[in-house]
């Protein structure tokens, strides 16, 4: 999936978040978190400033929030603290990469280990 | 010893960089700015570590200077040691450090290229030099390493003329080029006087 397709299902998602929020039935809601389908699953992580994160997976993959805090936490420590990321532009921090791909690698070896 | 947030200092020093790139127009300016910024600190520290840590001693000897820099202010800086390293040349001398605390979580862009916020600790450490009575040039500079993902990084202190000739001087013996020394600073730097 190219850098287009994510920003069209990103602001795709940020729509349809807002207005889950609006039309839900229960009170207090703060929007979707987790949309299953056929295909795949789509986990939502919202931040206390609204940002939110969200990964898409197999149906059924386990512990997804965790790594949606993980990644949070590696948000905020190597795009937020790096002078040279303009807020709201695609992220392209070569630390955040490196060890994105590291929290990931480790998640999938720890459910195939299981 | 009151302990900072790593968090805090990243903050701080992001924003630093970032108001100065709103300053400036060229990368090497940005460079220069942050240096600057740096050698402000290292005067600073220089004059507290002095009367802190070391009783109030002055160093006048290059290695004796270059070990203080290293150990001494390191660790009150950055909370450890850094590895030492020689060069070819007399007036070169490195410190190689896998990544600088101020380098942490940032990331520089590929264009541009070989900018290094490590020249805010090159500031420092000139600061430090220059207060001390060691005039120097110190720049930071990313090492690619074979093996690994992220380049160490090198601080590298090239001495001014000065420096070297009065080292020459004081020389290997102690006493007798101490004399010369306090005699040929007063006259004048060419001529050695045999004792």
């Amino acid at each position: 999936m190219d850098t287009n397709d994510s920003l069209r299902v990103a602001s795709l998602w940020h729509s349809m978040h807002a207005i889950s929020q609006q039309l839900s039935p229960t009170v207090g809601c703060s929007g979707i978190e987790l949309l299953e389908a056929d295909t795949f699953d789509l986990h939502c992580f919202q931040s206390l400033t609204g940002t939110k994160f969200f990964v898409v997976c197999e149906p059924g993959t386990q512990h997804m929030e965790v790594l949606l805090t993980v990644i949070y936490e590696l948000y905020t420590d190597y795009v937020l603290k790096n002078p040279f990321y303009e807020m709201e532009m695609p992220i392209r921090c070569e630390l955040f990469d490196i060890n994105l791909t590291q929290a990931i690698q480790k998640d999938r070896v720890a459910l195939l280990g299981r | 010893m009151v302990l900072v947030s790593l968090s805090a200092f990243a903050f701080l020093f992001s924003e630093l960089v970032q108001y100065n790139q709103t300053q400036v127009d060229n990368i090497s300016e940005l460079e220069r700015r942050l240096e600057d910024a740096g050698y402000a600190v290292g005067a600073r520290v220089l004059e507290l570590l002095c009367h802190r840590e070391k009783g109030n001693r002055k160093e006048t000897r290059l290695l004796g200077i270059l070990s203080f820099v290293h150990s001494t202010v390191w660790k009150v800086l950055f909370g450890k040691l850094t590895l030492e390293k020689g060069t070819e040349h007399e007036d070169e001398y490195m410190s190689s450090e896998k990544e600088l605390l101020v380098n942490r979580f940032i990331s520089i862009p590929k264009d541009m290229g070989t900018f290094n916020c490590g020249a805010f600790v090159a500031g420092i450490v000139r600061g430090v030099l220059d207060g001390a009575g060691f005039p120097a040039v110190v720049t930071a500079h990313f090492v690619p390493m074979d093996g690994q993902q992220r380049p160490r990084t090198t601080i590298l202190i090239k001495f001014a003329e000065e420096v070297l000739r009065r080292e020459a001087r004081l020389g290997c013996d102690y006493f007798t080029d101490l004399v010369k020394a306090i005699i040929a600073t007063a006259v004048d730097v060419k001529y050695k006087f045999l004792l």
